[in-house]
């Protein structure tokens, strides 16, 4: 069949499942969905369609973004716009199914809005919520809304159409246009994508390859795992296009293991497309093995070698000596699906949003003390302020915002003061930030950031990979004190030393990992000196966080001893009969404010500085 | 060895493949058994240490046999700041093991893990790969009732 009947066969599917004759239910089944309970969600929907004897199709799709509540079903009945409710739960779904498909009634509960999905676009309600309006959904404009699963989804929305114009062009027109587009690479650092494809391709080599970094190895960053689950085949068309552009026979993906699902998604992609006859080069998955270096280029290279995943001194850079010393391409996970979206909808559509030095979108995935956590994508420049409080909605429960720690452990702390800065690569790196791969963690006033220090040291001194003495031995003296300072251990000199080594490493490392390590310290050292000072001067945790430096404390006027606290407490570290006042025994407390989450009387309290043997 | 026999079977000769391998005899025995990597040496003639120099640089091989319930923990930087310190150490309280332990009676064992992607619904940890999300301390008790 050629491509043409193929998309018109496909669309004419596709589209048909939001006309919703005969009903259609799509369900959030990646990663996210599941564990909120889209597995036990699909299983009651079946039942109850068995057992009412209903005509509807089940269709799995990825995270529409709104992670916060999940899990999200949405349903398409009678060429009306579909209705979208989460979170939902087993019994709220029996009724939806009743209201919605039985009696052709909108049911009231959860609804995160409407949504209509056409050949000419997708609009509806949904995207004029809080949540969405301010995004521009372009690299993940199909996630949520297609079967990653179904080739025939990708297909019907422009899949491939992108791969199909490159061919026709030379690798100069397509250099040109990515040139024209701006895009950099979304792994980090921002490289140029045009220029490292230009370097590659001006290699002299017969063979070449071309690999997609989707180790993702940042903690608290699921931006890619989120594509590659809701929409697999638009980085497999940018891997098909760099392929074809600079001439490489063979592509590479490696992929976390911690991503099973992403893992199956990519292999049917490749396999369904094969199927299809489009598939014109050899796509091996490499199922990575747990070492965050290994995102680094040099080093995920050894690692698909078959070696330990230690980098090397650059350069050469893998544009002329990469794997097995030939020259090489390596691209993030979204930078692939830019290149799809650049060729399926046009180099002037994509370059149009973004700033003077940084075009297009960026995923970001939001999460920590923001009331709606998830994965947005925003137009480059948008202000931290916009993306926590418009799109995010604020801090949960009342609290303050504190900072905002953006880009990993590469990355840092930006403070509450400083939410109108535009985020691009430049102007983050001017705060002493970076972009890094886009993981957004909002941070509360009951954050420490001395702590949050420590947390991304220790995550970094365990990661090293010991090849180059800075790396290796400075982190582990960065983390040696700030372990002391957030013990109550401190020294006041502690805050100069630390300066220096967090300096010296950064200057005198081997690869990005050390060269990026200290900037978790730098940042909380610019902008929130006064804590570390508090913690080594007074021995206090001014967040009342580090677990030596506060204590949980009942309050007994306020106690009725009415044992709710003590039943929940998984230490038995609570003391004290029926009706009344009860006392915390400090030895056993484990500090982990489970009490305080059940007292109706709001009796317990987090008091900074350590607590005495037994309470009174 | 009939089981292990199988997985070396898929061996080609090239090194590139020493990685996937370590994976799938992990995958088939839950752990690295040391007379799998012997055999796995003379299979593939790379050397044993330079094998054991492969697994022990990822964090993803274990040369111990999981519990029947193994729990994951994850520490990623959301379910840090959601305390998943005090998950791990309302486990280890209650199991009296400390993180990468099994319990004597091999019911189960506990292991730290970086980021599985589910950081919206911090903090996250999992019952032989199912996740649990938003977990709290006080859960612990009621998920893992103790045989002792
Ligand atoms: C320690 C370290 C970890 C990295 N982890 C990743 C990662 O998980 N994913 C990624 O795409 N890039 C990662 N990078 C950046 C890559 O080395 C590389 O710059 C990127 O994959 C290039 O793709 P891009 O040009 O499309 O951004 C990491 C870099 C360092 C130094
Ligand atoms: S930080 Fe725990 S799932 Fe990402």
């Amino acid at each position: 069949m050629n491509f043409e009947k193929l998309v018109q066969k496909a669309k004419k599917e596709y589209y048909s499942i939001f006309r919703g004759e005969p009903p259609a239910i799509l369900i959030g089944s990646a990663t996210c969905g599941i564990s909120a309970g889209a597995n036990e969600i699909t299983k009651v929907i079946e039942d109850e369609i068995t057992r009412k004897n209903i005509e509807a199709r089940i269709i799995p799709v990825g995270c529409i973004g709104s992670c916060y509540a999940e899990p999200i079903i949405g349903i398409f009945k009678n060429n009306k716009e579909g209705v979208f409710y989460g979170p939902v739960n087993k019994k709220l779904v029996k009724n939806i199914i009743k209201k919605n498909i039985i009696e052709d009634k909108v049911a009231k509960e959860n609804i995160l809005g409407t949504i209509q999905v056409k050949e000419t676009g997708t609009r509806g309600s949904f995207f004029e919520s809080d949540f969405m309006k301010l995004q521009s959904r372009r690299i993940l404009r199909r996630c949520g809304l297609i079967n990653p699963e179904d080739i025939n989804h990708y297909l019907a929305t422009g899949g491939y159409t992108g791969l199909l114009k490159t061919l026709e062009m030379g690798a100069d027109e397509i250099i040109d246009t990515i040139k024209r587009s701006g895009l950099r690479g979304r792994g980090g650092a921002g490289f140029p994508t045009w220029l490292k494809w230009d370097l590659c391709r001006q290699s002299n080599s017969k063979e070449k390859y071309i690999i997609c970094n989707a180790d993702e190895g940042d903690p608290g960053a699921f931006m890619n795992r989120s594509l590659l689950e809701g929409d697999p085949h638009s980085v497999i068309e940018g891997i098909l296009i760099g392929a074809h552009t600079i001439k490489a026979k063979k592509a590479y993906i490696y992929c976390r293991a911690e991503y099973p699902a992403a893992l199956e998604k990519l292999e049917k992609a490749i396999n369904d497309l094969d199927k299809i006859g489009l598939l014109d080069i050899e796509i091996v998955i490499k199922k990575g093995a747990g070492a965050f270096v290994c995102g680094e280029e040099t080093a995920l290279i050894a690692s698909i070698e078959g070696r330990r995943g230690m980098p090397r001194t650059r350069p050469p850079f893998p544009t002329t000596k990469g794997l097995w010393g030939k020259p090489t391409v390596i691209n993030n996970v979204e930078t692939f699906a830019a290149i799809s979206l650049i060729f399926q909808e046009g180099v002037e559509k994509f370059s149009s949003i973004g700033t003077e030095s940084s075009k297009g979108t960026k995923t970001f995935s939001l999460v920590g003390d923001v009331k709606r956590t998830g994965l947005i994508e925003v137009p480059l420049g948008t202000t931290l302020r916009r993306v926590i409080f418009d799109i995010g909605g604020g801090i949960k429960n009342g609290g303050n915002l504190k900072a905002v720690q953006i880009g990993g452990p590469s990355g840092g702390c930006i403070p509450a003061s400083m939410m109108d800065i535009e985020i691009d690569y430049d102007s983050l790196t001017s705060a002493g930030a970076i972009m890094g791969s886009g993981g957004l963690v909002v941070l509360s006033d009951d954050s420490c950031m001395v702590e949050i220090a420590r947390y991304f040291l220790e995550f970094t001194q365990r990661e090293s990979c010991g090849k180059c003495v800075p790396c290796r031995l400075g982190t582990q003296q960065m983390l040696l004190i700030l372990d002391d300072i957030v013990q109550g251990n401190g020294n006041p000199e502690d805050v100069e030393t630390l300066h220096e080594v967090a300096e010296a490493v950064k200057a005198a490392s081997l690869c990005g990992l050390g060269q990026t390590a200290p900037n978790p310290v730098l940042t909380t050292l610019k902008y929130f000196r006064e804590e570390y000072v508090e913690h080594v001067m007074n021995r206090r945790c001014p967040a009342a966080y580090c677990r030596e430096l506060m204590h949980y404390f009942i309050d007994g006027k306020q106690c009725t001893g009415c044992m709710v606290c003590s039943k929940v407490c998984p230490g038995n570290a609570i003391v004290g009969v029926k009706d009344e006042v009860h006392f915390i025994d400090q030895e056993k407390c484990l500090k982990c404010g489970s009490c305080m989450d059940v007292c109706k009387e709001g009796a317990i309290l987090k008091v900074p500085g350590p607590g005495g043997s037994i309470e009174s | 060895m009939q089981r292990l026999k199988k997985i070396l079977k898929s061996y080609h000769g090239k090194r590139e493949d020493i990685i996937p391998l370590l994976q799938d005899v992990q995958e088939e025995y839950g752990y690295l058994p040391e007379n799998a990597l012997r055999e796995l040496s003379k299979v593939t003639e790379v050397s044993e240490s330079q094998i054991y120099g492969i697994a022990t640089f990822y964090a993803q091989f274990r040369f111990k046999p999981k519990g029947r319930k193994h729990l994951t923990v994850c520490t990623g930087t959301a379910c840090h700041v959601k305390g998943s310190e005090q998950i791990i150490e309302a486990i280890q309280r209650r199991l009296k093991i400390k993180e990468g332990e099994t319990t004597p009676d091999h019911e189960y064992s506990l292991e730290a893990v970086g980021c599985i992607g589910c950081c919206s619904l911090a903090p996250c940890a999992m019952i032989n790969g199912k996740v649990i999300s938003r977990i709290k301390p006080r859960q612990i008790k009621r998920l893992l009732p103790q045989k002792s």
